[in-house]
């Protein structure tokens, strides 16, 4: 009576005992009562749904289903009982059916509100989780049922619930029966997502959370094929651009579970409406997206399995693709050609089967209208194309050689490519170069015939004039590629002539320089390094190149340093193409490494008359470009090997052992560490490159002696060039040597040599370098004492004489160095660094400036913006507020650096805060416009940028100054300098 | 659905489907004298052009200048004096978009450059069927506004 259970028991579990003793309320004949004693109840049972006995939940499911016919607004609080006992395990087998079905039979879900509907989604969802099994055993009325509930639902969070429930429905496979079509209806009509969430909404939907929730359904079944494609080809042919998109994404998404059966019936129209977007769309993501839908549709044709008598779709497709297309591209000057192109090229790309189709069908009319066709222009869009298609061939491999569609185009494709590369226009030849690198990626496809001519061509390209600088460098790179894959071609045809070039440079440096002469070497020296990717071309290349230095140092021409430092960057670049392979990476080391030093060392000998060449090598710049390939050679070397290198050239510096070096008898000792020598003593840089980038756990010998002398020598007057080299060398050893007792002992010598230093005497700024790399080292390293250090840095920044080159010194702190201290070098840098040092030292610079007197102040700022400057923004951000007055008070500093800092680093800003910059508003353009006319050209343009950055602030807070700023950059607009002018412009328009 | 052949349905909307297109000129490589402070650099022809090369094409998604509708000889230009001349090429010669083409570029050339310039924007003699009208029309407000008000129409129909 009234789904009371009968108490057989005179003792009751006390669940039942709560039902009962809730009697008076839930029999009250008034709904509301009743209402509030389930309500208790649910409660009590959600809280408790786990002790629940099987007995229990029968009869309180019996309970709560009479329920559901009770007055509407005791509806809720039944639901959230059945949502409870829901979540049971202990609920036996067929009750979750007779729940579900009396759900569907005795409540309209949708005029429930929201959360009641929720409830109901729950419930079903709690279901489905634990109960598969019986509720299929239901067949199609639960899906039916489902359908029912689901029908005319509009709120997003029951939406995003509820399409989870249909796509279990469909991939758990549930019975849908008949209701296939209601089921699409019942989930299509909300396609396309048309949803702009409200404003402040707690709840975090987005348009976009919904539309891929809906995708998925109704991508998840070829049974929705024949109602869902028309629908998707009507929002492709309407004109709102997001239903086009989400259409064609959708259609993308179904190519996915298609196959030849659900398409065959829309192909003509899906094509026709991919096409028409394709060509005439002003959006590049309707183009891209339509693109990607048509591969995918190629992709889902070539996929499909056939029976022998069927007929293949892919074919016909295709060939209506062909033919829609072939005209076009027959108009090189006309605005379809690319279209077409793509169009053609996206359908490639789907299969091996559709690239034969397309490829053997669009390459002979793409050879035959580039011969048609006479403008460089023209066939450049030609060739263009073809790459394009040439390209595709690359995602296939073909097992059987015979098989591969271009073997019968290769020698037309060669002589269009040769014909390319001997046009007078540039782009043409580009396109050519870029087709040659293509077609000689492909396996076999060259004869040695073509490789010999490609070789004399790519030969002839490397030393084209100044104006044609894009296409001698494509020149080269396609050589570095060609050259790894065909290492021989490139070796008996190249490599030769570039040393008979090479020669020939020799002996007109001897004569003397001559302009053009002297750019032909510069393309020489380049084209050998360039084709250096394959270890057998190294070996002969890298021999020319020593031996070119060697001549050179002969000593019978007038070497400049230009020339030496071109030959470096060369050898630099050839370390760099050796690091990947082990064996080239040790032979360059093994090889240029002594021949470098040896030539360093003779150079540095006392002499009584002092050669050119000799001071040659001994300057700052052609040190460092010795520097940078010595480093180059070293960082990827094995422990093992470095370990080896490493007891050669210790000993070379520490005792003068010239033993390894080739041509080693030199007039005196080398002593580079010896007070005397000063030329001697420059080559520490070399040192330095060779011990800052070996790996970490290679063991140094005579390592103490080697720091105790670098000390010395950092903190020597005579020569600033060594003195830093050997600081940086010092601070490199520091970085990577193990914490311990060694280490303390090393910063306690550095620590005490420092303070000797800044104390006073000729040696304070040797000794404050020496204090900047040394903390550098530390930072990176996050040592404890960095901190110590990084405050007498900050103290310095009171210092009247080192003050601005402390605030400097932030800079070089912040920053990546190039040769020592670097991460491909080994060294131990955090990863957080720069982080960490703003959070530990901002608030001490800050507290410093507004303590400092007035005319130390800019060091201050100076140093800070140096910091902000080369922080991360997303860091810089939430600090923002509190540094924002220093950095406005940063902008009417008179230093240059400081104003362009500090400019360089709001620009950012102004773009990802606008909310928080909105305030200072005011503030920010008077600024900006009275710095639109500063001396100095680099400020202007940074203010100017500025200027445009500051229309990312809301509107409202804009308008005011609207007249204002635009007449006051109608000034920059007549500014002298071009690159000032193009800012103000900008900036002028988007004002 | 749109039938096959030709250029699709939307087709009716554009005067001119498929147009002839030009290749674009790379971005001014800037030079030394560009960034010595010292040196003044005069607007020139190149400069004029990169100001109105990007402007779009009212009805492709191209700019003027791949359509060729602008080119740089056909810019004259004198800082001393302060003028400039421009002369544009619509399409086809009957292009009923030749008012609102040179209206933009007045627009964009009275943004970008200083007030002292006297400037000067006509259709290329002898490429246009009203060369006159058109010439006529860069006063006309109404022309635009009409315009505006189409397209909102036509916003508003499918929204």
């Amino acid at each position: 009576e009234g789904g009371w259970p009968e108490l057989k028991s005179s003792r009751p579990t006390w669940a039942l005992s709560t039902l009962f003793s809730l009697r008076s309320s839930l029999e009250n004949p008034e709904p509301r009562t009743r209402a509030r004693g389930i309500q208790l109840l649910s409660q009590v049972l959600l809280h408790c749904h786990t002790l629940l006995l099987e007995k229990e939940v029968v009869h309180l499911i019996l309970f709560y289903e009479n329920r559901l016919k009770d007055h509407h607004l005791v509806i809720p609080s039944v639901l959230q009982g059945l949502k409870a006992l829901s979540l049971c395990v202990a609920l036996p087998s067929g009750l979750a059916v007779s729940v579900l079905k009396a759900i569907f039979q005795e409540v309209h879900v949708q005029s429930l509100p929201q959360v009641d509907r929720h409830t109901v989604y729950n419930i079903i969802t709690n279901f489905m989780r634990t109960r598969e099994e019986e509720l299929k055993s239901l067949g199609a009325d639960f899906t039916f049922g489902f359908i029912q509930v689901m029908d005319g639902e509009k709120d997003p969070r029951n939406l995003l619930v509820a399409f989870r429930i249909v796509h279990d429905l469909i991939s758990r496979d549930y019975s849908l029966g008949p209701f296939v079509e209601e089921l699409f209806e019942v989930t299509s009509c909300y396609f396309p997502i048309d949803f702009t969430p409200p404003p402040n909404d707690p709840h975090g939907i987005q348009r976009e959370d919904l539309i891929l929730s809906l995708r998925t359904v109704l991508a998840s079944t070829p049974r929705f094929a024949e109602f869902l494609l028309p629908l998707l080809i009507e929002k492709v042919d309407s004109e709102v651009l997001s239903a086009k998109l989400d259409s064609l994404q959708t259609l993308n998404a179904c190519c996915a579970v298609y196959g030849q059966k659900e398409l065959k019936d829309f192909l003509p129209s899906l094509w026709a409406s991919i096409r028409r977007e394709v060509f005439q769309t002003a959006s590049e993501r309707v183009e891209a997206e339509g693109l990607a839908a048509l591969h995918s549709l190629t992709a889902c044709l070539s996929r499909s399995v056939l029976r022998a008598d069927a007929e293949d779709l892919l074919d016909s497709f295709l060939s209506n693709i062909l033919q829609d297309c072939r005209h076009h591209l027959c108009e090189p000057d006309m605005k379809l050609v690319w279209p077409s192109a793509k169009l053609l090229q996206a359908a490639a790309g789907a299969s091996a089967r559709a690239c034969d189709y397309i490829t053997s069908n669009v390459l002979p009319l793409l050879l035959e209208q580039f011969h048609k066709h006479s403008q460089s222009s023209q066939r450049r869009t030609i060739l263009e194309m073809l790459l394009g298609f040439l390209k595709l061939q690359q995602k296939w491999s073909y097992e059987d050689k015979d098989q591969r569609p271009l073997n019968g185009f290769k020698d037309q494709l060669c002589s269009l490519v040769f014909m390319a590369l001997t046009d007078p226009s540039t782009q043409l030849q580009l396109v050519g170069i870029r087709t040659l690198t293509v077609l000689g990626a492909q396996p076999d496809l060259l004869s040695s015939e073509d490789l010999e001519l490609a070789v004399g061509h790519l030969y002839r390209l490397s030393f084209l004039e100044e104006d044609s600088q894009s296409c001698r460098v494509a020149a080269l790179e396609a050589s570095g590629t060609l050259a790894a894959l065909y290492p021989v071609a490139f070796s008996s045809h190249l490599v030769p002539k570039l040393a008979e070039e090479l020669r020939v440079g020799e002996s007109n440096l001897t004569k003397g320089d001559e302009p053009t002469q002297c750019s032909r070497h510069l393309c020489c020296l380049q084209a050998l390094s360039a084709v250096s990717t394959h270890p057998s071309i190294v070996k002969e290349t890298l021999p020319l190149l020593l031996q070119h230095l060697w001549q050179v140092n002969r000593g019978n021409m007038v070497a400049q340093s230009s020339d030496v430092i071109a030959v470096c960057q060369s050898l630099k670049q050839m370390a760099e193409k050796c690091q990947q392979d082990p064996e080239s990476c040790w032979y360059f080391h093994q090889t240029a490494i002594p021949c470098l030093l040896a030539l360093a060392v003779q150079a540095s000998m006392p002499e009584k008359e002092p050669s050119v060449l000799k001071k040659v090598l001994l300057e700052d710049e052609v040190l460092a470009a010795m520097v940078s390939v010595i480093g180059t050679a070293t960082t990827h070397l094995s422990p093992e090997l470095a370990a080896q290198s490493v007891t050669h050239i210790v000993p070379l510096f520490l005792d003068g052992n010239v033993s390894f070096l080739p041509e080693n008898s030199f007039p005196s000792r080398f002593q580079p560490f010896q007070d005397d020598a000063s030329g001697q003593r420059r080559l520490i840089a070399l040192l330095m490159a060779f011990v800052c980038s070996l790996p970490r756990n290679v063991e140094i010998p005579q390592l103490n002696q080697l720091m105790r002398e670098l000390l010395e020598l950092s903190c020597c007057h005579s020569c600033p060039f060594s003195s830093t080299a050997a600081a940086k060398c010092f601070a490199g050893l520091l970085n990577k040597h193990p914490a311990g007792q060694q280490l303390d002992e090393f910063l306690q010598l550095a620590v005490d040599k420092v303070e000797a230093g800044l104390g006073s005497g000729p040696c304070r700024s040797q000794a404050f370098t020496l204090l900047l790399w040394v903390t550098k080292a530390l930072v990176l390293r996050y040592h404890p004492l960095s901190s110590c250090l990084t405050a007498r840095l900050m103290d310095l920044l009171n210092d009247p004489e080192l003050g601005p080159a402390a605030a400097d010194g932030f800079s070089l702190l912040m920053s990546d160095c190039t040769d020592v201290l670097t991460r491909a070098g080994h060294a131990e840098v955090r990863i957080m660094f720069r982080q960490r040092f703003f959070t530990d030292n901002v608030p001490a610079l800050v507290q410093g400036f507004h303590a400092a007197p007035q005319d130390v102040k800019p060091n201050y700022l100076k140093g800070l913006s140096h910091v902000l400057n080369r922080l991360p923004k997303p860091v810089l951000l939430p600090e923002l507020p509190t540094l924002l007055s220093l950095l406005l008070e940063a902008l009417s500093c008179p230093d240059c650096v400081v104003q362009l800092s500090t400019l360089s680093c709001l620009q950012p800003l102004l773009l990802e805060a606008p909310q928080v910059m909105s305030l200072h508003v005011d503030n920010l353009v008077t600024k900006f416009l009275n710095l639109s006319s500063s001396p100095s050209m680099a400020v202007r343009i940074a203010a100017l940028q500025c200027m445009h950055a500051l229309t990312r602030l809301p509107t409202p807070v804009l308008l005011p100054y609207k007249p204002q700023v635009i007449r006051a950059l109608a000034k920059p607009l007549d500014d002298k300098k071009r690159l000032v002018r193009k800012e103000a412009v900008s900036a002028r328009g988007e004002w | 659905m749109v039938g096959g052949g030709g250029v699709g349905g939307g087709g009716g909307l554009l005067e001119n489907a498929n147009p002839l297109i030009y290749q674009r000129s790379g971005e001014r490589p800037v030079t030394a004298g560009e960034e010595d402070e010292q040196v003044p650099d005069s607007i020139d022809a190149r400069e004029i052009f990169d100001l109105i090369r990007s402007i779009n094409d009212p009805e492709h998604p191209l700019t003027l200048e791949e359509l060729n509708v602008v080119e740089q000889v056909r810019v004259q230009v004198s800082d001393p004096e302060s003028t400039v001349a421009v002369a544009f090429t619509p399409t086809i010669p009957h292009c009923s978009m030749a008012t609102l083409i040179g209206l933009s570029i007045k627009v964009k050339l009275l943004r970008s450059l200083p007030q002292r310039f006297k400037m000067d924007v006509h259709i290329t003699p002898g490429t246009h069927a009203s060369e006159h009208a058109g010439k006529g029309g860069l006063v006309v407000r109404t022309t635009v506004l009409e315009r505006v008000e189409q397209k909102q129409e036509r916003e508003h129909k499918f929204t």
